[in-house]
């Protein structure tokens, strides 16, 4: 593996990193009665997550790369923690091919769940094998000595050790077991603290910080031009005419459907991709169902049927004094829509293709390109590197392969493959459009009897995974590459079965393959899932004539799920309704497995125009242990301000032709002025595991605004988003 | 177009580049003179990612042609940075209230807010939001970014 190695160039290292070539991920596998965190069931050698260095610091590895979650600190917390180490002496290095763990994709908010338990349990064993040494060496029991400071002492200080002298140049072995001892909780000091993210200074001081910042030697710059619709293939490329209008161009690389330039002035490859765009011709792709409304074409269309959950006879004949509800909600498809537009740098020298990418996984990618390229794995090596916010599979991988094809048209040179702004919104796989028919029964005395949802959804996990067919441009090549549909992901079910206990339920799940390109974006199938679900319970708890808050804690018996709901309702007491104003709650735990989140919103409905506004949010979760409280409150306030702009605002648009929601003025999002107000309570839980946390607000706050829009103006939206002429008087209820 | 020669004035210094006329001075920043602070976001003046201060006024960098800029100065938010390596209150601000998420339009936040600090020392919270209204923040940091620029102008105040 020489170039690999010619690759890692640390001098402070000890010894080369164990290679992980051979570690294959086998989640399915992991054993059930293991207690180690799944990627270190995965990766379970001790040097894979941790090596010392020689100057006593401690370098950690993370197969996860940081995506403005802050998994950086959060790494860095817990090695300090188990070693007793200053933060500023752990060195963190992020997703790498051939040198950090493989943890697939950074996604399902796993980061700490596995991550940085990973690391927890690393450095505890790293702490147990460095005590052993240090009583072997002083000839003292283990249980007298102490770390510190990067050295292990005994009771009295009067003789220590530094980790790197008790190594003697060596590096730590074996694998992490299973019956590694961690730190007692009750003794952290690092961890559970609000501890600032050291990549914020960095940021402001304009240090360059993401993969669109590379600058290596001898870079050329490339633009691509994509197919205007889906299906739509090219039919011819003047070159010539391209080469005389923008002279300059080092390459024009026409593979089929697929065109990329390159030049070595940025400014070159975008005046000829302007010049070209609208000269290029294309057929047409098949006619895409605008015109129509989305709900019905998605009914309509051959979908696979699963069953997510049955308890009880949703069928069972109805009880004297019982009543109905019957409701159809839908949401329309998404965009991840990140504010800098997906980018890659690609180099193919001597044989080996380099990549760096804002892939939320390097593995997988590797894997995939290789195929694409007809490459072997090992001669791909693809390094994670910040790129702006991408909340799920974004323009990230397809923008790797297609700068890695390009890179093999121009070897020895490191390309620079930037997309536009329209690239990213019109290519990018989309969240999928959903819809929702539930039927429910309360009985006479207002308690849920029955509850009944069909549910439709494109699949939400179309991440390439190692295959080729999926990156974007493996179909537009002269020899493409076949794209296969994923099966029903769990995904779409997800939050789908409600935490309240109902005696009879049915949930199916109807997978269908709608017109767009859709795959993962934040908390996948759960943002519709949660809106239809709870804005079924408010809808449910008026019908019954109850209270929202007092209909939802008389079907919840899991206490942490009761208790964020009592910390909202806490948090929002003092709180009254203006005229025109609204107050809706709404409560999801993530995954029914991860943080629990209940929201509150505050909206006012314009009398005038009917604008829905969103004046504040306030969200209490329970994450479990809380590695850092601060990171933690970052995540949440976003997610309940991304999710009520895709509440209000979000809709992709297409007609016949092409998605039509090409820029920010076509597909706008929250501004500055729109903006709520936010505030999050963390119900803090040391003594839990921590829990998934980063999209678990995604759904609750949907469903809140819709329960707050309704209290506000009397229109009850069953169709996100909520846009104003959805709530003029005469959409009113009687 | 031909490559002419410009001399812009960023950050306090005069810098001569060879550019065509028509070059956004987006890229002459970022790809001349090796600025990391003004990003890529649109192009097309709607996100605020590529924002810089033109005579000490936020402006979008991604389609004002190099040949406009004339002998206006130009900061950048390397340029807020003082001589010394000491932080603008802005950049302070946002370190101290952890106003980030991925930071990729921290850039415009911050150059619109020095900006606005300039004219208005204590800026309101609708000011405040009115001068990032052309900033784009898909991470959803508004809430810290608003409060950061509070904190700046205590800090600027008292600095
Ligand atoms: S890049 Fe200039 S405003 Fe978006
Ligand atoms: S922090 Fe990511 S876009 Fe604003």
């Amino acid at each position: 593996m020489p170039s690999r190695r010619a690759f890692l160039k640390d001098t402070g290292r000890l010894t080369i990193a164990f290679c992980l070539l051979g570690a294959l991920p086998a989640a399915e596998a992991l054993a059930a009665d293991d207690p180690r965190p799944g990627s270190l069931q995965d990766n379970p050698r001790l040097n894979a997550w941790l090596e010392v260095l020689a100057d006593g610091r401690v370098r950690v590895l993370t197969g996860k790369i940081e995506i403005g979650q802050g998994i950086g600190t959060a790494v860095a917390q817990m090695a300090a923690e188990e070693l007793n180490l200053p933060l500023n002496r752990v060195e963190v290095v992020l997703a790498e091919t051939g040198r950090t763990p493989d943890e697939r994709y950074t996604a399902g908010s796993a980061s700490i769940e596995q991550s940085a338990l990973s690391v927890r349990w690393a450095a505890a064993a790293a702490r147990q094998q460095l005590l052993q040494l240090a009583a072997k060496r002083l000839r003292v029991p283990a249980a007298t000595l102490q770390l510190a400071d990067g050295a292990v002492r005994t009771a009295d200080g009067r003789q220590h050790l530094t980790f790197a002298e008790l190594l003697a140049g060596r590096q730590l072995t074996g694998e992490v077991p299973a019956d590694t001892v961690l730190k007692p909780k009750n003794q952290h000091q690092v961890v559970g603290q609000p501890l600032r993210r050291e990549e914020i200074e960095r940021m402001v001081r304009a240090a360059p910080v993401y993969v669109q910042d590379m600058r290596l030697p001898g870079t050329v710059h490339a633009r691509v031009l994509h197919p205007p619709g889906p299906g739509a293939r090219l039919r011819g490329v003047d070159e010539a005419g391209l080469r005389q209008a923008v002279p300059g161009l080092l390459r024009v690389v026409v593979d089929g459907s697929f065109v990329g330039l390159l030049a070595a002035d940025e400014w070159t490859a975008i005046k000829a991709h302007d010049w070209l765009k609208p000269r290029l011709q294309w057929t047409a792709g098949p006619a895409l169902p605008a015109g129509q409304a989305l709900p019905e074409v998605i009914r309509a269309l051959p979908a696979k049927v699963d069953e997510v959950a049955r308890r009880g006879d949703v069928a069972s004949a109805p009880a004297t004094g019982e009543k109905s509800f019957r409701a159809t909600y839908f949401k329309p498809y998404l965009m991840h829509a990140s504010i800098g537009p997906s980018c890659a740098v690609a180099l193919f020298d001597k044989g080996t293709l380099h990549l760096w990418t804002h892939s939320q996984g390097v593995y997988p990618l590797r894997a995939a390109v290789a195929k694409l390229l007809g490459l072997p794995e090992d001669q791909v090596h693809a390094k994670g590197v910040p790129g702006a916010g991408c909340y799920g599979h974004n323009g990230a991988d397809d923008v790797a392969a297609e700068a890695a094809l390009l890179a093999r048209a121009y070897p020895g040179h490191p390309v620079r493959l930037q997309w536009t702004r329209e690239d990213e919104h019109l290519h990018e796989p989309y969240g999928s459009a959903m819809l929702f028919d539930l039927q429910a029964r309360l009985d006479a005395r207002g308690r849920l009897t029955h509850w009944h949802m069909e549910l439709w959804s494109d699949t939400h996990s179309a991440r390439p995974a190692g295959q080729p067919d999926k990156l974007l441009p493996a179909q537009l090549l002269a020899k493409p590459f076949e794209y296969k549909r994923a099966e029903l992901s769990g995904g779409t079910s997800r939050n789908s079965e409600p935490l309240y206990q109902i005696p009879n339920m049915l949930i199916n799940a109807h997978s269908f393959a709608g017109p767009l390109r859709v795959s993962a974006l934040r908390s996948l199938g759960a943002f519709g899932n949660v809106f239809a679900l709870e804005s079924g319970m408010d809808e449910l708890a008026q019908l019954a004539g109850q209270d929202p808050w007092a209909f939802r804690l008389a079907h919840l018996t899991d206490e942490r799920a009761r208790a964020v709901i009592e910390e909202a309702r806490r948090l929002t007491q003092n709180v009254q309704a203006g005229p025109n104003e609204g107050l809706g709650m709404a409560f999801a735990q993530y995954k029914n497995q991860a943080a629990y989140l209940a929201v509150v919103a505050r909206v006012w409905v314009s009398p005038e125009d009917h604008t829905p506004w969103v004046r504040q949010l306030w969200a209490a979760i329970d994450a479990g242990e809380v590695i850092n409280p601060d990171g933690l409150r970052n995540q949440t306030e976003g997610g309940l301000i991304q999710a009520a702009s895709w509440t209000v605002l979000e809709q992709v648009q297409f007609d016949q032709q092409q998605v039509r929601s090409h820029d920010w003025e076509s597909y706008p999002i929250y501004r500055f002025d729109e903006v709520p107000r936010v505030e999050v309570s963390i119900v803090s839980r040391p003594d839990q595991p921590p829990l998934g946390a980063g999209e678990a607000a995604q759904g609750p706050t949907a469903a809140a605004i819709a329960n707050a829009v309704h209290r506000a103006c009397g229109v009850r939206v069953r169709e996100l988003p909520i846009r104003p002429w959805k709530l003029a008087p005469s959409s009113a209820e009687s | 177009m031909e490559a002419t020669t410009f001399t812009l004035h960023v950050n306090g210094r005069p810098h001569q580049v060879q550019a065509d006329p028509a070059t956004p001075l987006l890229y002459v920043l970022r790809n001349q003179l090796g600025l990391n602070g003004p990003k890529f976001g649109c192009g097309m003046q709607q996100c605020g990612a590529c924002m810089v201060l033109v005579d000490g006024f936020a402006h979008p960098s991604c389609q004002l042609q190099v040949h406009r800029v004339g002998a206006a100065p130009i900061t950048t938010l390397e340029g807020l940075t003082r001589p010394d390596g000491s932080l603008h209150p802005v950049q302070q601000a946002l370190v101290e209230l952890q106003a980030a998420q991925c930071g990729y339009c921290l850039n415009g936040v911050a150059m619109c807010a020095a900006g606005l600090l300039r004219q208005y020392a204590r800026p309101d919270e609708q000011t405040i939001r009115n001068a990032l209204f052309r900033v784009l923040c898909r991470c959803g940091t508004h809430e810290r970014y608003i409060r950061a620029v509070q904190r700046a102008a205590e800090l600027g105040a008292s600095g």
